[in-house]
């Protein structure tokens, strides 16, 4: 009856081995996304004429921070913002992804390993750095695009105008994530047994046929879960256009749902609209993260 | 959960296909060819451009061709050195510290973790590690903001632990742990160092842990690069300007170079130094990146 392990395994080392990152991840996470909650069904209640230490005093406020959130215009039009940028950023990058890890993985092809290294190297490269590099770059004073479009007697288009500001941002994020998502994906091909592609050789088909019908649909569960890793990090979309801020005006203190907490938490000094929209993010990611792996095991990880 | 599913989509390290193209060199296709250098001179071309911009005054920054260097790389940085009394070298040591203290005590709880979850039976495993991943979904913004009302109220804002603690607690280090313990260290050898009357703490630290290796250097080089980046954390936690890392002090050093673009030549030349070390940690341990990072991480 009992597993003879019992008798050697000690009942108290895996505990002692655990409680560091249980008091940590306690600590850390579980009691800080509680009391986030708490905050977010809490508001400040001024009583008599809000003078003195005691006229302010913490409330509770029901759904109020969450409806008076969501029909704030700045936030709705935040979020309209980020799901464009992230109908644009997601699919070029992963597509770019794809093309290349195909390139890396396929014969006759030269430059593999230098273009494997050059593609992968911005991930290197902090997000906040990346934004600056790329903010000079889109600076039409310093910008070599400026010298090279003059060549053609052509005039640097306006990077950080209305209708080009989130392609700019998006740009970056391409630049930083396409060489991580090619490795990811480069992987899962060298992983695909090489008989497969032999035996659609044999039978006439061109690199380009083997890409499409054996080499995409073999790495399918990789392709799902870059897609669904990309777009929870592109809705949290923050560093990027809180370093471009200040080298331009388009891009407001409000610009993205998630510099929105922040003006609320930081400049407005309001945490508990700031913890009922970052509650309001977190859910929202959630709930189109969950249901999008739902989604895509039911096709694909059922599907074999 | 269907997070518990995906670890069945998780790819090992795939064994090396045999390569024939290695034994029959042919004739490189053009189109393709053209197609991975262009990627490629995409990727390099901000690193190109800071490189050849760092080497510019300030009006030369803003007055010649971007592409043609100039020779006063040695005055800018002597410029960003003498800059707020030194501060930015302050701001490389903190980056140091954030990035090598936090990734070293996230590797050590992530291994002790990990370890235990694969190789004891306890109440409450299953649990744990359920919860472990679900804290991958948390977003850092639903943590930052309450981390930081949290330690402000035990006075431990704008210091160092303000950063490093949140540092060391990785859910996706753990999940990682836990798949090379169970991939490196063998039931039989842990069995045998028992029956030899091996206490558990030893048995982790002089056995298991050398067979981890490979897997932890991956961790803290995960971790490392995630410190590295992190910048809404160091940018809530911390006021005093001795406490920025790089990211946050090159930041509010854009900041004002809005209003004095003088600083501007300064900043290029602080990213130039703030990624050269990334890069040559990169590069240096390229091998670890490639093994098993298809195991799901994203940048964020």
């Amino acid at each position: 009856m009992k597993d003879p392990r019992d008798r050697t395994a000690p009942r108290a080392a895996p505990y002692a081995f655990v409680a560091p990152a249980v008091i940590l991840f306690t600590l850390l996470v579980l009691v800080p996304v509680g009391y986030t909650l708490y905050l977010s069904f809490q508001k400040s209640q001024v009583s008599g004429l809000g003078l003195g230490a005691g006229a302010r005093r913490q409330v509770f406020a029901g759904w109020s921070n969450y409806t008076s959130a969501l029909a704030d215009p700045a936030f709705d039009a935040s979020l309209l913002r980020v799901l464009l940028y992230s109908v644009v950023l997601v699919p070029v990058m992963l597509g770019l992804a794809l093309l290349f890890a195909l390139l890396l993985d396929a014969r006759r092809v030269g430059l593999q390993r230098f273009a494997r290294i050059s593609i992968f190297l911005p991930y290197s490269v902090p997000i906040v750095v990346a934004s600056l590099l790329w903010g000079f770059l889109y600076l039409p004073t310093v910008s070599p695009f400026t010298t090279i479009l003059g060549w053609f007697g052509l005039s640097m288009p306006d990077l950080f105008a209305t209708h080009t500001v989130l392609f700019s941002v998006a740009n970056i994020g391409v630049w930083g994530g396409t060489g991580f998502n090619m490795i990811v994906m480069y992987t899962a091909l060298r992983a695909v047994p090489s008989e497969l592609y032999e035996a659609a050789r044999i039978d006439g088909a061109s690199q380009l046929q083997v890409a499409l019908r054996v080499k995409i649909p073999m790495i399918a569960p990789a392709l799902v879960l870059t897609g669904v890793f990309s777009i929870i990090a592109t809705l949290q979309v923050f560093n990027e256009p809180i370093t471009l801020s200040p080298l331009t005006n388009t891009i407001s203190p409000v610009w993205m749902p998630l510099m929105k907490v922040y003006d609320e938490a930081f400049t407005n000094n309001n945490i508990y609209a700031a913890a009922a929209t970052s509650i309001a993010i977190a859910a929202g990611i959630f709930v189109l993260s969950y249901s999008l792996l739902r989604l895509s095991n039911r096709h694909i990880f059922e599907g074999r | 959960m269907a997070l518990v599913r995906l670890e069945g989509a998780v790819t090992q390290a795939p064994p090396a296909r045999k390569d024939l193209k290695q034994q029959r060199p042919g004739r490189k296709a053009a189109f393709p060819t053209a197609i991975l250098l262009l990627g490629a001179v995409y990727c390099l071309l901000p690193v190109v451009w800071v490189l050849v911009a760092a080497t510019k005054n300030n009006s030369q920054l803003f007055n010649t061709f971007t592409f043609a260097p100039s020779g006063s790389l040695w005055s800018n940085i002597g410029a960003l050195t003498s800059y707020g009394g030194g501060v930015f070298w302050d701001w490389m040591l903190n980056t140091a510290i954030y990035a090598g203290g936090g990734a070293l005590l996230s590797v050590a709880v992530s291994g002790l973790t990990g370890y235990a979850l694969a190789k004891y039976r306890f109440r409450g495993r299953s649990t744990l590690f359920n919860l472990l991943l679900a804290g991958v979904l948390v977003p850092p913004v639903v943590l930052a903001l309450p981390q930081y009302l949290l330690l402000a109220k035990v006075g431990l804002t704008n210091t160092y632990w303000s950063v490093l603690l949140p540092s060391v607690i990785s859910p996706y280090g753990i999940y990682l742990a836990r798949i090379y313990a169970m991939a490196s260290v063998p039931d039989e050898v842990i069995e045998s160092a028992r029956v030899d009357g091996c206490p558990e703490g030893r048995l982790f630290a002089r056995i298991a842990v050398p067979m981890m290796v490979p897997g932890l250097v991956t961790i803290f080089l995960f971790q490392f690069v995630a410190v590295w980046n992190n910048f809404l954390l160091p940018f809530i936690m911390l006021s005093d300007e001795n406490k920025f890392p790089l990211i946050v002090g090159l930041y509010t050093l854009l900041n004002r170079g809005s209003s004095a673009p003088s600083l501007y030549s300064l900043v290029v030349t602080g990213s130039l130094l703030s990624i050269i070390p990334l890069i040559i940690l990169f590069l240096s341990l390229q091998r670890y990146w490639r093994t098993d990072i298809a195991s799901g991480a994203v940048k964020q």
